[in-house]
């Protein structure tokens, strides 16, 4: 398997090793280890209470593990242990080299300014200060999600689900971020709607070669955009692997039940 | 509305006589001083204060008075002006407690002014090194639009985060093709603190830069004290192609001829005869008196 090999060869751009968060005493998530490599897209999957969103926020440096270590690839190649970072060098690189999607779209956009507004923030924030240019650049990016550019000017309140989803999604693309985190990033969405969400997402990874962590309890989420998953039980990976190898040929009893539908919610 | 004049009328309080030079006790008036002295050396930054009950509503402007009660000593001369005007109710009322708590002198002279406070305007007539400008501020957050959330603006503060203070004027030109802010318009101070200059007209913002006058803030309701200490840069934020602009005004002052300065429109009769004269009265008597004259037309 020559992919495998380059995989290996190649510098994880998140290693996370026997993360454990706790919630007082009730478990949140529970020694969780893995690699993410550049280019990746890794799905979370599990029922509803698993630890899915709080091994995201951990992972995403918005939540204090409790034990463990999460290094990431800086930039300039050298891992960093995350919870090591200063505050303000986590936000910064939260708002520069990262995406956070959130399920509910109105939790990632400003719902009081345009949608130039909400694609332009980032840009702003990082210094840049010619109106012009950045109102092309969100132009471009509402463009790149399919949301007519005569809309540039509109509140979010005023689009539907998708288009909000999508809105949020340029939000956090437009400063190039490597790395995008998604918490069911199609949940609540009609089946039509997500399917076109899907296909944008994949494109997406796919053109700019993002590396994604996608938490969904939708198997054809995970099939579709990933191509490792992982599957949480009470806050523990009880499965991991190549997503096609997990979903077809499921080892652990629990993510049988899960791929026969059994389970399914 | 009335209940509150009445309230604020104090030559019907003639107890206050029996209390403390400036009303404040000298511990609070220490407390102040120490926020006013840590505002001086933290430009721009907004220092929390505990706030005391001033004998009059928060909406008229306590922070500004109790910011002046703990500076003002018997050798002070004081001006208070309220749009620009000292003879308002406001401005009248703050003036008289002040009198009537410290005796010291008074003014509508900018020049002749060691301490002014004001609500709305910076003086037309420059500010001199030793004079004191003491502004009563609203709302001094200038993140608060976009962010309710105090923890999170005092973080955005401590690490710049200033993204969304563009988002604001981005918002203003995609809205109305220019930045329509003309009031409480935001500055950054020497370089590090986006700050509100509230309530004041952009068209004053200028003034505060490299002003030779100590200028402090203060805002009773919520609690903060700020300042900016003589010749300090305070630059208005902007976009490189929408660059900062004063307000401009297509006429002189009807009454002083004066096409420098900040304009209010008076009604005249109710025939709807209407003129536009200097929002800064103390300015434009002056002028009148050293020989200037308008157009005075109704
Ligand atoms: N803020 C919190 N305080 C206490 N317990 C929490 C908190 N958030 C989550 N938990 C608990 O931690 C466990 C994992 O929750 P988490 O939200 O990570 O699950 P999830 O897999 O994302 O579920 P869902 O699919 O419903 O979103 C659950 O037992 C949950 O009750
Ligand atoms: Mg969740
Ligand atoms: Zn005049």
């Amino acid at each position: 398997m020559p992919a495998m090999q380059d995989m290996a060869a190649e510098q994880p751009l998140m290693s996370v090793r026997d993360l454990t968060h706790m919630y007082g005493n009730r478990t949140g998530c529970r020694d969780v280890g893995f690699d993410l490599y550049p280019g990746e897209v890794l799905a979370i999957v599990g029922e509803s209470g698993s630890g899915k969103t709080t091994l995201l926020n951990c992972i995403a440096a918005r939540l204090q593990r409790t034990s463990g270590t999460v290094a990431y690839q800086m930039r300039d190649g050298r891992m960093q242990d995350l919870h090591a970072l200063s505050e303000a060098e986590r936000r910064f690189l939260a708002r520069t080299d990262w995406g956070f999607v959130h399920q509910n779209p109105a939790d990632g956009l400003r719902m009081s300014v345009s949608a130039g507004a909400n694609v332009g923030e980032r840009l702003m924030a990082v210094g840049q200060r010619h109106y012009g240019r950045i109102r092309e650049t969100a132009t471009d990016w509402l463009g790149r999600v399919e949301i007519d550019h005569d809309r540039i000017d509109d509140r979010p309140g005023t689009f539907s689900g998708g288009m909000r989803q999508r809105l949020q999604i340029a939000r956090n693309l437009v400063t190039g971020p490597r790395l995008v985190f998604m918490d069911e990033p199609t949940g609540g969405l009609d089946v039509s709607v997500q399917a076109r969400l899907l296909d944008l997402l994949r494109g997406l990874v796919d053109d700019l070669g993002l590396s994604a962590v996608v938490v969904t309890h939708d198997l054809a989420v995970a099939r579709l955009l990933s191509q490792r998953m992982m599957v949480m039980k009470n806050g523990r990976v009880i499965e991991t692997g190549l997503t096609d190898r997990v979903l077809d040929d499921p080892q652990a009893p629990y993510t049988q039940l899960l791929v026969s539908s059994i389970l399914q919610v | 509305m009335n209940t509150e004049a009445r309230a604020f009328d104090w030559a019907e309080a003639p107890a206050i006589a029996t209390y403390n030079f400036a009303y404040l006790d000298e511990q609070s008036k220490r407390m102040i001083r120490r926020a006013i002295l840590k505002g001086i050396a933290v430009p721009g930054y907004q220092v929390p204060f505990a706030s005391r009950e001033m004998p009059m509503p928060y909406g008229w402007g306590t922070g500004g008075v109790q910011v002046t009660a703990s500076i003002i000593g018997p050798d002070d001369t004081l001006k208070v002006i309220d749009q620009g005007a000292d003879d308002t109710t406001n401005a009248i009322s703050i003036r008289k407690f002040f009198q009537r708590t410290t005796g010291v002198r008074t003014t509508t002279a900018t020049t002749e002014a060691s301490i002014i406070q004001t609500r709305h305007r910076i003086p037309e007539t420059p500010l001199t090194a030793g004079q004191v400008l003491v502004y009563q501020v609203p709302i001094p957050e200038p993140l608060r639009f976009l962010e309710p959330r105090e923890t999170e603006t005092r973080t955005m503060h401590a690490l710049e985060e200033y993204g969304v203070m563009h988002v604001k004027l981005y918002e203003d030109i995609a809205r109305h093709g220019h930045i329509a802010t003309t009031y409480a318009y935001p500055v950054m101070v020497q370089g590090r603190y986006v700050t509100d200059p509230s309530p004041t007209p952009k068209f004053d913002n200028p003034k505060m830069d490299q002003c030779p006058a100590l200028q402090l803030f203060g805002a009773g309701r919520e609690m903060r004290i700020y300042a900016i200490p003589p010749w300090t840069e305070v630059t208005s934020l902007d976009f490189e192609d929408h660059p900062f602009a004063v307000q401009a005004f297509d006429r002189p002052c009807a009454l002083c001829g004066a096409d420098d300065v900040f304009l209010d429109e008076v009604i005249m009769d109710d025939q709807g005869g209407r003129m536009f004269v200097c929002s800064d009265t103390d300015h434009c008597n002056g002028r009148q008196q050293a020989g200037h004259a308008g157009e005075q037309e109704t």
